[in-house]
């Protein structure tokens, strides 16, 4: 079993932002981390479409506004 | 199996395996599941993640340096990592400049540029047939003859004008992207019924760009068209984040561009492999000779045999390229070598190995001794196994070597090694094509060697003509490849490019000696190079350098000789070079002081020596070695100034 879709973000974003999965709340943003910017928001995007082979629209891209919107939108796209 | 799949999706177990090789301070286990990490998936989260565990490899992996610079029309910032990881596992630290958006023709137009001055080794321009000639993609159907064919010529102008420019203010080598052509064509069918269609005007624009990187060296045309093809138009492209960001490249593709980059990359920093060593059961083909016998592995021209074969295909292939083939197995000997030589299914025999290792020893031992039979790094080594078990194994203990680890579908086995990058080559000679074959010979010399009474008579036994050639415009390729590749007799590892050998040999006071060696055996095409440059009344050495293939055979005492004498010839007193110590060329280390020079400065890891034409005596030819230099200069040398 994969697992689940919670872990496998909080993952992606310790790894881009250099963080440890405890700092990782559904509430982090560009707002309280401090280097997500609009470079780092499209390389989110791309990991988040590699890591579950989806393909993210720009209205699901301007929704994803912190880690737990991030999550609903890829709810939402798998099957 | 739960745990396998597990692995393979998100790779969570490697992540953690990587984190506790490193605290546990194991850096060459760590480094080896670092690779596999990466090989299984290359994201963009896996990327900082290799990138961030790289930094606390202890210790760390030698890294081949390479600054490059990137002049694009569109956002390719999300690849970028990729790349950089995608490097750094093949043992290459990039440090990458990027023009900003759509200021790729600024940054070359203006001399005073940042791109300028970032000193790239290698430059990549990465222009969308969307960006350059917008009325060839969008508009296309709207164009007169006339006006596609004033629309192609502009591209070409721009282009010409672009790379003209940038080669003379740059001898960073230039790769270019060819035009991609539209997954549709703006008229449909009717695209190719008429004359000046979208995808001939777009063709056209990319068959000139092949003629004018022939045109001028160390520009390189890189096929971006051929690539989308490769993975599918549809596929490639991501219209959402085209429109919105300007990112053409779907997620999954950043990297097969990036990985396309590389393969320019390896051959230039040297990060390149000279030997590809293989395992024979399941690689060359299917089953297990032991286990299964003679009758029962599955090699030729049929399904599932075919597979196999048409990976012997490919080493052929590499072989063409001057890629030398060993072997290293597990198994017993004797039905191994039977299988190799008479099994009618293979098309590689005994002859095409230069060296052969098949024994019950570990492969690391074996692969060292392979590598020192060959006479060359076992950095130069490449290791082609399908057993996991043992791909880690090499890969823990020798990072050095590249390791080449088959999937498990052997229908794949022979694309893989087709993109393997570390056999690539920007430039081929003659001599590289023929390395086979030469190794061939040199097992015979060896044995001649050995048996010779003395080393004299070994010599005269090989009836060596060495010729001396140094004008001819064709030999430049070669000589820049042995001043880059050169690392043992090699007295100042200066390594030079095309272009500036080049601009060398168009002045007065710089002079190429190159050395062509033939004997009983064959020709080794050339396999020493002395480049000289005249100042006052000295005549310095800048480069002295021979080919392993040819050391201890006096045929550098022959150069030197020959060099010594025409200096002598045009008048000047001294003859001077420096030793510059490397971390391989201890073998050069003594050649001038056993050649008469006196040494007249020691410092660290240098020393400079001089000889002196006027009082010494001169530096005799040997005489088991037969001379040929070019008739012009023989005709200089006693019409003028000889005695």
């Amino acid at each position: 079993m994969a697992e689940p879709v919670h872990d496998q973000i909080r993952n992606i974003v310790a790894d881009l932002f250099l963080m440890s999965l405890e700092e990782i709340t559904p509430e982090s943003s560009p707002s309280t981390i401090e280097n997500w910017d609009s470079m780092q928001h499209l390389n989110l995007v791309l990991a988040v479409e590699q890591t579950f082979g989806i393909q993210l629209l720009p209205e699901d891209i301007e929704r994803m506004t912190d880690v737990g919107m991030i999550e609903r939108v890829v709810g939402e796209k798998l099957p | 199996m739960s745990s396998d799949r597990h692995d393979v999706m998100t790779g969570v177990n490697l992540r953690q395996e990587i984190s506790d090789a490193i605290t546990a301070g194991n850096g060459g286990e760590a480094f080896s599941l670092i690779v596999r990490f990466w090989d299984r998936n290359p994201d963009s989260s896996a990327a900082q993640f290799v990138l961030a565990s790289f930094e606390k490899l202890d210790p760390q992996p030698v890294l081949s340096s390479c600054r490059v610079a990137i002049l694009r029309s569109f956002t390719l910032e999300p690849c970028l990592p990729l790349f950089k990881a995608a490097a750094v596992v093949r043992g290459i630290n990039l440090d990458i400049y990027v023009s900003d958006f759509n200021a790729y023709a600024q940054d070359i137009l203006d001399p005073e540029s940042r791109f300028f001055r970032s000193k790239p080794d290698i430059v990549v321009l990465a222009v969308q047939t969307r960006d350059i000639a917008p009325e060839l993609w969008n508009d296309f159907a709207d164009l007169s003859i006339e006006q596609v064919e004033a629309s192609v010529e502009r591209v070409k102008r721009e282009i010409q004008n672009l790379v003209r420019v940038f080669r003379s203010r740059s001898l960073a080598h230039l790769v270019i992207h060819n035009l991609e052509m539209p997954a549709m064509p703006n008229r449909g069918l009717l695209d190719c019924r008429s004359e000046g269609g979208q995808l001939e005007a777009l063709g056209s624009i990319n068959r000139w760009m092949l003629q004018l990187a022939r045109e001028i060296s160390g520009v390189y045309v890189f096929d971006y068209d051929g690539l989308v093809s490769r993975y599918g138009r549809m596929d490639w492209h991501d219209e959402g984040k085209w429109l919105t960001m300007r990112m053409p490249v779907a997620a999954d593709h950043l990297v097969h561009l990036a990985d396309e980059w590389l393969r320019y990359i390896h051959p230039l920093v040297g990060r390149v492999c000279k030997v590809l060593v293989t395992d024979l059961d399941n690689t060359l083909w299917g089953g297990v000779i032991g286990e299964e016998g003679f009758s029962g592995i599955r090699i030729g021209q049929d399904y599932p045999g075919a597979s196999y074969q048409k990976l012997q295909r490919v080493m052929l292939d590499l072989q063409q390229r001057g890629i030398i083939l060993a072997v290293c197995s597990k198994n017993n000997t004797g039905e191994a070598m039977e299988a190799i030589e008479r099994h009618p299914g293979m098309l590689l025999r005994s002859r095409h190995f230069a060296a052969v290792r098949i024994n019950w020893t570990d492969k690391v031992q074996n692969l060292r001794e392979i590598a020192k039979e060959l006479n060359v790094g076992t950095e130069a080594l490449a290791f082609l196994d399908d057993n996991p078990a043992e791909c880690h194994r090499v890969r823990s203990s020798m990072p050095e070597v590249t390791v080449i680890e088959l999937p498990a579908d052997p229908m794949k086995f022979a694309l893989t090694l087709r993109s393997v990058p570390v056999f690539e080559r920007l430039m081929l000679s003659a001599e590289d094509q023929q390395r086979g074959r030469f190794y061939g010979e040199q097992r015979l010399r060896a044995e001649l060697g050995e048996t010779a009474a003395s080393r004299e008579d070994f010599y005269r036994s090989l009836n060596m003509e060495v010729e001396i050639m140094g004008k001819e415009p064709e030999i430049l390729t070669r000589v820049a490849q042995l001043t880059q590749k050169t690392n043992q007799f090699n007295m100042t590892g200066k390594k030079y490019t095309e272009q500036q050998l080049t601009q060398m040999i168009a002045t007065s006071d710089w002079r190429i000696y190159a050395m062509r060696v033939r004997d009983r055996f064959g020709d080794n095409g050339i396999v020493g190079v002395g480049i000289v440059q005249f100042r006052d009344l000295a005549c310095e050495i800048d480069t002295f350098l021979l080919s392993c293939r040819v050391i201890g055979r006096t045929v550098e005492t022959a150069l030197l000789s020959h060099i010594a004498g025409e200096a002598s010839n045009r008048g000047f007193r001294k003859l001077s070079g420096w030793f510059m110590s490397t971390a391989k060329n201890a073998p050069a280390k003594d050649f001038y002081a056993s050649h008469g020079f006196r040494c007249i400065l020691e410092e660290a890891g240098r020393s400079h020596w001089e000889f002196d034409l006027n009082v010494d005596q001169r530096i005799a030819m040997p005489l088991w070695i037969r001379l040929i230099s070019p008739a012009g200069q023989m005709e200089e040398c006693h019409g003028r100034t000889c005695p």
